[in-house]
């Protein structure tokens, strides 16, 4: 089977505003519900200038670590969990969402949001991860032990009042690390 | 808005231009001519990890989700959304079709796509927009569609005009319109432009030139099909998309390698 050569991305651009956002993209789970936690963060230039018009996208397994795979993500019924979330950061470059803390989808696997990243200015996505501070399986995860400690550190959310910050950094003093599979 | 003169972006698109590798298939990130990259890419090369099981999936969209009358822009297609939208707007009418597949060239099947796109005077509804062209209270360049079995999809809209940009004195973006895309896997989100043929821009424009490969800016382009050309309606064109989650360096593989 020959490969076709895959399309190249380009910027979000200004105007994603009328399409992209919807209600209810950032609550995966209404914000408030008991065991709903925040997710947020900004994210910033290489001046460390927040960017107020970039898109954060969220993809993860459920509190018990299923793939979810029902739809609804943008006709949200308020109780099937899809796993998918979008959030425009506002004028101060802040993204939030509600959601639920990731379980594990394999025994020992340390739990993350993988995330997507893009911005006016930013020419192709950038793919990262969010993972838990403090979880048992960090240590032993092929992505974060490959990395030196200052680095890995750029992966790992932090614990706050509400839940997790997690602050994005797109060029600079501690870049955050981004990620492509092969 | 900057001073700088197409002369001299221009003269910076070709110095790169002729330093570009012949297998680039992605923009470059860094990429000064495009101004508002410059603090807003990487400086460190992504960084290469096999995905685990959750980048191994992809969101799921339902019929839940998108209206099949989303897919059409034109007539009042969001009725149900946008119910000032009445009548047809003005401009070119065209068909966008053509099918997603993967990178081991699959179908992706049942997945979301978005667009948005100018009206036909280069205008986007958009509270930021600046440009003093006309709006069409019957356009408001926004549409989504499921793809079907065969990763087919299908939209109909007006041909979006050029319009001008801050990037530097006299920058004007070729036509396009943006795709957003899902994949089987979610290493294979993508968002990008769909361009149309023979556009005169296409050479003055730091985004697309971004892509310092011809053969992957080729891959934007939708190609005129008159066999998609509905009688006494509309235009036809036709464009293929291929998503792909693999490295970013991208190689012919070998034969034997499937
Ligand atoms: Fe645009």
């Amino acid at each position: 089977m020959s490969h076709p050569l895959p399309t190249p991305g380009q910027t979000i651009g200004p105007f994603y505003g009328q399409a992209l956002p919807y209600d209810g993209d950032d609550e995966l789970v209404p914000a408030g519900r008991a065991d709903a936690i925040r997710l947020h963060g900004d994210v910033l230039d290489g001046d460390g200038t927040p960017i107020p018009d970039a898109m954060v996208e969220i993809w993860q397994a459920d509190a018990a670590g299923r793939v979810p795979q029902a739809g609804g993500s943008i006709h949200r019924d308020g109780w099937t969990f899809t796993g998918f979330g979008r959030c425009s950061t506002d004028a101060t470059g802040h993204y939030s969402f509600s959601t639920v803390l990731p379980g594990a989808t394999d025994d020992g696997k340390a739990p993350f949001f993988a995330v997507t990243v893009f911005a006016r200015g930013l020419l192709d996505k950038l793919l990262t991860r969010i993972y838990l501070p403090g979880h048992e399986a960090n240590a032993a995860d092929a992505l974060l032990s490959s990395l030196p400690a200052e680095e890995a550190a750029t992966l790992v959310a932090v614990t706050d009042a509400q839940g997790l910050r997690f602050d994005i950094r797109l060029q600079g003093e501690r870049e955050t690390v981004f990620l492509t599979h092969g | 808005m900057s001073q700088d003169t197409q002369e001299q972006i221009s003269a910076e698109i070709a110095a790169i231009a002729v330093q570009a590798g012949p297998d680039e298939r992605q923009p470059r990130v860094d990429y000064a001519p495009y101004r508002s990259s410059v603090l807003r890419h990487p400086t460190k090369d992504p960084r290469h990890v096999d995905p685990e099981t959750i980048e191994r999936w992809a969101p799921c969209f339902s019929h839940r989700d998108v209206h099949p009358l989303e897919a059409d822009l034109t007539i009042g297609a969001h009725a149900g959304i946008n119910s000032q939208v009445s009548g047809e707007p003005i401009g070119e009418r065209i068909t966008v079709t053509g099918r997603v597949l993967d990178g081991d060239g699959r179908p992706v099947a049942g997945q979301l796509v978005e667009v948005w796109q100018a009206n036909a005077a280069g205008r986007y509804v958009h509270k930021n927009e600046q440009h003093p062209a006309p709006l069409d209270p019957n356009f408001t360049g926004v549409g989504r569609c499921l793809t079907d079995a065969d990763g087919g999809y299908h939209f109909t809209t007006i041909k979006p005009g050029p319009y001008p940009w801050g990037n530097h004195r006299n920058a004007w973006r070729p036509a396009h319109i943006h795709f957003s895309l899902f994949g089987n896997q979610f290493t294979e989100r993508l968002i990008t432009q769909m361009y149309f043929p023979g556009d005169p821009l296409f050479a003055l424009d730091p985004i697309y030139q971004a892509i310092t490969d011809q053969r992957a800016r080729d891959a934007l382009l939708a190609s005129y099909d008159h066999d998609m050309t509905v009688p006494n309606h509309s235009m036809g064109y036709r464009w293929d998309i291929v998503l792909s989650g693999r490295d970013r360096t991208w190689t012919e593989p070998e034969e034997a390698d499937r």
